[in-house]
């Protein structure tokens, strides 16, 4: 079922960067790409959930802050040890300036 | 078939099982380990209060890449000419390619040698089923396994005493700006730390120290370096040379015998450098895993790592030198970055301290801008509002 809740603003994230988004006890991560494009994946890096806000976006990738476990934030695919199960990812739309994502 | 085998499950000796097959190696892939218990990574086991085995890989994985897993198996032997392991208990396998990654075990120092140390799962277990509120606990060495001992220790109320010889903390390891917002922290979090003095001997309830003064405790633990396990390597005539000497392929002086992890040297800017960080020992697993597959590439990364400490994550990139030439960054009140220069003013070490994980990124930044010998001027490094993305992006 979809449930698309508003996120943040499309100014709230720098080009290549992430933000955190906390909602209804759960956390996302919500990247925006070189290209201006809106992503959106579990807050929690799969090795030891530690949170991928203070992680390093380049290109596709988001590193993790704590051992840098490295996944495709488009796809959620984990990119080799220590990150070796895959992030789950969520649809994203943008509407005017509001970045929403689908948590259903 | 003979295929690879690897003696050491660690870090290094997994990652390299797994990167054969991650490679398209179909040979067979024997993995053999001392320890009885499934790979596990050793970095939890100072950082927490309660020892946990986090397993490296799960049980089915190894099954499912087809890597066959000989636990509890101390091999004792190596016959280079005949290509043969040998164990303790007289079973014997033949390779084509034999990777050691036999890691590295606590060192002591004379005077300490009742002393615990803390590798294992099972020196975990031995430590911390010991410590209760109140307990006097000793540590010797003011390094990170130490450290993080304290740090762990006192999160359960126990009584901390740290006893270094050297003047400040992690001096081998992080620039002195670095050290001191940890010490502050450890003074802070109610540790006794005791700088420039020496344990001399040890005695029931205590140890005495070189400025004459004793310390009592419950439980004295050594946190003072590691040394690399070449026992198996030397006896077989391997050459050493501060750990298994291994070229930047990790190629030992014997053909079809490779090393790689805590227990080897590998060439870096003219000397060698042996190092203990559980990143550089998965990428060398890796890396050896395509060397003893042909493949040609010289190893070249810059060297990672981190530790956690109370509320504190410090990481550093580089090789710290004595001698360098240090510019600090202040990210925030509590977050600061050293950053090493060499003479012409190439980056060639970051160290970062800050709460959670507030250093992280610039780091890792920092390490890409090393790897690409990158050179920046003083006012670029300390200035916070100089992004080191860009001045990647520009390099
Ligand atoms: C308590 C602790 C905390 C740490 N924290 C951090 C940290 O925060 N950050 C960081 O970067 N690094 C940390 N490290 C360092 C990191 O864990 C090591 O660098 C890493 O484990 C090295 O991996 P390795 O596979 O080379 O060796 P090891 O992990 O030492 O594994 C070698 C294995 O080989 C086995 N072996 C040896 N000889 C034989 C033989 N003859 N026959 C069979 N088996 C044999 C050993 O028993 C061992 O199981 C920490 C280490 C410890 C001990
Ligand atoms: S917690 Fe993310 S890589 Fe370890």
């Amino acid at each position: 079922m979809d449930k698309w809740v508003e996120a943040c603003s499309v100014d709230d994230i720098e080009e290549e960067d992430l933000v955190r988004f906390d909602h209804d006890g759960r956390t996302y991560a919500i990247y925006r790409s070189p290209e201006n494009e809106y992503f959106a994946t579990d807050g929690l890096c799969t090795h030891e959930q530690v949170h991928l806000e203070d992680g390093l976006v380049m290109e596709d990738v988001i590193e993790c802050p704590k051992h840098n476990g490295r996944f495709n934030y488009k796809t959620g695919q984990a990119l080799g040890a220590p990150a070796c199960v895959n992030l789950k990812t969520y649809p994203v739309k943008v509407e005017g300036s509001a970045v929403y994502i689908d948590v259903g | 078939m003979a295929g690879v085998v690897i003696v050491g499950a660690g870090e290094c000796g997994v990652s390299a099982a797994f990167a054969l097959r991650e490679r398209g190696y179909t040979g067979s892939v024997t993995l053999i380990s001392e320890e009885p218990h499934l790979p596990y990574e050793r970095p939890p086991l100072s950082k927490a209060s309660k020892p946990t085995q986090k397993l490296i890989r799960s049980q089915v994985e190894y099954k499912r890449a087809a890597i066959e897993l000989c636990l509890g198996v101390r091999i004792e032997a190596l016959d280079l000419s005949r290509h043969i392991l040998v164990a303790c208990d007289g079973s014997s396998w033949t390779y084509e390619r034999l990777l050691l990654a036999t890691g590295a075990r606590a060192r002591l120092f004379p005077g300490t040698e009742g002393a615990a140390t803390l590798r294992t799962f099972d020196d975990a277990c031995c430590i911390f089923q010991r410590l209760y509120p109140g307990t006097k606990l000793v540590i010797i060495g003011g390094g990170f396994i130490g450290l993080e001992l304290a740090a762990a220790a006192r999160a359960m109320d126990v009584r901390v005493t740290v006893i270094e010889a050297a003047p400040r903390l992690m001096a081998r390891a992080v620039p002195a700006e670095i050290a001191a917002v940890v010490e502050q922290r450890h003074r802070a979090g109610g540790v006794d730390l005791r700088l420039g003095t020496q344990v001399t001997s040890m005695m029931a309830g205590g140890v005495s120290t070189a400025d004459g003064s004793t310390v009592q405790a419950d439980i004295v633990v050594a946190g003072t370096g590691a040394a690399p396990n070449t026992d198996l390597a030397e006896r077989a005539g391997l050459a050493l040379d501060n750990g298994i000497r291994v070229d930047n392929r990790f190629r030992t002086s014997a053909s079809d015998v490779f090393a790689a992890g805590d227990c080897c040297s590998i060439p870096h800017q003219g000397g060698r450098l042996r190092l203990e960080s559980w990143r550089m020992a998965q990428e060398q697993g890796i890396h050896a895993a395509a060397s003893m597959m042909g493949e040609v590439d010289d190893f070249s990364t810059v060297p990672w790592f981190w530790s956690d400490q109370y509320d504190l994550g410090l990481q550093v990139a580089g090789v710290v030198a004595s001698h360098g030439i240090t510019t600090m960054r202040r990210l925030s009140e509590d977050a600061i970055l050293a950053f090493q220069r060499d003479v012409v003013g190439r980056l060639i070490c970051a160290a970062g301290v800050g709460p959670g994980n507030r250093v992280a990124k610039d780091i890792r930044l920092a390490e890409m801008l090393i790897a690409r010998g990158t050179h920046l001027s003083s006012d670029q490094l300390s200035d916070p509002e100089v992004n080191l993305k860009s001045l990647l992006k520009a390099a």
